[in-house]
């Protein structure tokens, strides 16, 4: 059967990003790949110029550097600086407002309502473009999320976008065992979103994200998989944090390939 | 000062760009503005983290930012989003702190700010403004509208002696010439120093002079004659704030690194809750020793 183009652009993107992460020996790959795909698809295929994406999970910054590298945003060489000593690209999204990278992220809770901002000027100038926010599901135990939520409901902000990668686990536990809130979704709705739940790997899926559903629909529950496509990865808590050895990323290498 | 701020931000209300976020205060005050702004008046709530951070987006799409609060919640809550969304990123976005010092009185520690632009001071790019005077305002407004880098306005009470004409606002004003010690004071405290001065014999008077802008990061931005006078008779810095990153401290590195080394150093500075009660801004004021009688009582000075 013949790949389709989404899927030559996320082969080649995930075997970046693991080739990336090994050299620069840097861990937080699991949710790096939990979120890629959506990361890859948004800017491929929902995205236009107009539009800028905000990356609230700054700790996966690989793998939006990445995407930006499948769109010819940033070159090789830049990926292949990534967390050295004179980098650009530091573990977490850097504030000199690379393009494609309008704001820096890395502390949880501060993307939304920074997009919030953003989206709300171009309200207030009457200016085009939608701002895409990603955040983690873990993140939503950071207060100031539903701060911004109230606000963008309040400030009816149809150009925002927000976008949730759930893969169920954080940095020492799962979202469940740590501060269960149960169905996200339905937090959310109760102040005043409509949402929406999407398999956040499958292109079928994430075909529903797009200008012209977002207006009902702006809040995106993203299904996801910690470490997706990568056996000994997926929906394992200690890639959160752990670097690849040799032998890990042979064998990642080996199950991603073509 | 805020009626004197408000109308200076009315008057910059024809700035398109210009956009005013209060954290739900301003009763009493800002009304002109917000009949003025429109929908670029916005009272972001009781959110003050969220506010910080949608005035940072705010100004990542080029808009003039100005954010409000009564000072600690304006500076403590919203710490990181400060230090993270405005400052890292470098952008002009101005934060303006209601009731420096113990300006807010017998409402509480709650609502003191005692480390205000000690702390803000300490992130990137960051600028602190004090004015002295409700008639300093209009002049501060509009230098802070123009920077390019984050801002920080300390708005406190008034104390202009009454009669007295004040100069127009720079960072370094001389309000009383007098053949003693210097005496540095930073903000609306400078105004109890020039009454209590007015009074005194000029040739042992202490050389007051009030700091409005901060930090003092080069020597070279002393005036000459005040360096002078420091050599000869010493220094005594007057602040409401706490001793870390105080102004006390950054003068005193800054003389040490320069060569000065004053006959004498005196710092009188925000000593918290001393008695374990609460009381007017004069009465935190009085313990910690700010007041002119109890400072020229530390120099020496008979009043």
């Amino acid at each position: 059967m013949m790949q389709s183009k989404f899927e030559e652009v996320r082969i080649k993107a995930r075997l970046r990003l693991l080739q990336m992460h090994y050299e620069a020996g840097v861990g937080h790959i699991g949710g790096n790949f939990s979120a890629l795909d959506a990361m890859l698809y948004l800017h491929h295929n929902v995205m236009s110029s107009e539009d800028q994406f905000v990356l609230s999970k700054g700790h996966a910054a690989g793998a939006l550097y990445v995407a930006l590298w499948s769109c010819g945003i940033l070159q090789e060489s830049d990926l292949g600086s990534f967390h050295n000593d004179g980098t650009l690209l530091s573990g977490h999204p850097p504030p000199d407002r690379l393009e494609g990278i309008p704001v820096a992220t890395g502390s949880l809770g501060h993307g939304l309502p920074m997009a919030c901002g953003m989206a709300l000027a171009r309200k207030l100038k009457n200016q085009p473009g939608k701002i895409f926010c990603l955040c983690s599901d873990g993140e939503w135990q950071e207060g100031s999320n539903w701060e911004a939520l109230i606000f963008a409901r309040h400030h009816k902000l149809s150009n925002l976008v927000v976008l949730v990668d759930v893969n169920g686990l954080q940095g020492f536990g799962s979202t469940q065992t740590v501060a269960s809130m149960n169905d996200l979704g339905k937090h959310m709705e109760a102040f005043g979103l409509r949402t929406r739940e999407l398999d956040g790997h499958l292109e079928a899926s994430l075909e529903q994200i797009n200008t012209r559903s977002v207006e009902d629909r702006w809040c995106y529950l993203l299904q996801t998989v910690k470490g997706k496509g990568i056996s000994f990865m997926e929906n394992r808590l200690e890639w959160h944090y752990l670097p690849l050895d040799e032998a890990s990323y042979r064998q990642a290498l080996a199950e991603l390939g073509p | 000062m805020r009626s004197a701020a408000c109308n200076a931000w009315v008057n910059r209300a024809i700035d398109i760009e210009f956009l005013f976020l209060t954290g739900d205060l301003g009763y009493n005050a800002l009304e002109p503005l917000r009949e003025r702004l429109g929908d670029r008046f916005i009272n972001a709530g009781v959110a003050e983290q969220n506010m910080v951070s949608v005035g940072a987006g705010l100004a990542i799409e080029g808009m003039n930012v100005w954010i409000y609060s009564i000072a600690p919640f304006c500076y403590a809550r919203p710490f990181e989003q400060i230090r993270n969304d405005i400052c890292q990123h470098r952008l002009p976005v101005k934060l303006v702190g209601n009731g420096g010092g113990y300006g807010y009185g017998a409402q509480g520690a709650s609502h003191h700010a005692l480390e205000d632009y000690g702390a803000l001071l300490t992130l990137l790019g960051m600028k602190a403004f004090v004015p002295a005077f409700s008639v300093d305002v209009e002049a501060v407004i509009d230098r802070m509208h123009h920077i390019d880098h984050p801002g920080y306005l300390r708005l406190g009470r008034c104390e202009q002696p009454p009669g007295q004409e004040v100069e127009a606002f720079s960072p370094w004003r001389r309000l009383v010439r007098g053949g003693g010690i210097s005496v540095v004071v930073v903000g609306p405290l400078a105004g109890l120093f020039w009454q209590h001065m007015l009074s005194m014999n000029e040739s042992t008077r202490p050389d007051l002079w009030v700091l409005g802008e901060l930090p003092v990061t080069d020597i070279s931005d002393m005036p000459p004659a005040l360096l002078t006078n420091i050599r000869a008779n010493g220094l005594c810095v007057v602040e409401e704030h706490g001793l870390q990153g105080s102004v006390g401290q950054q003068l005193a590195a800054l003389l040490m690194g320069g060569g000065f080394t004053p006959p004498r150093f005196l710092h009188c500075y925000a000593k918290g809750y001393p008695s374990g009660t609460y009381g007017s801004q004069s009465f935190h004021r009085h313990e910690s020793g700010l007041e002119p009688g109890q400072v020229m009582e530390a120099l020496g000075i008979a009043p």
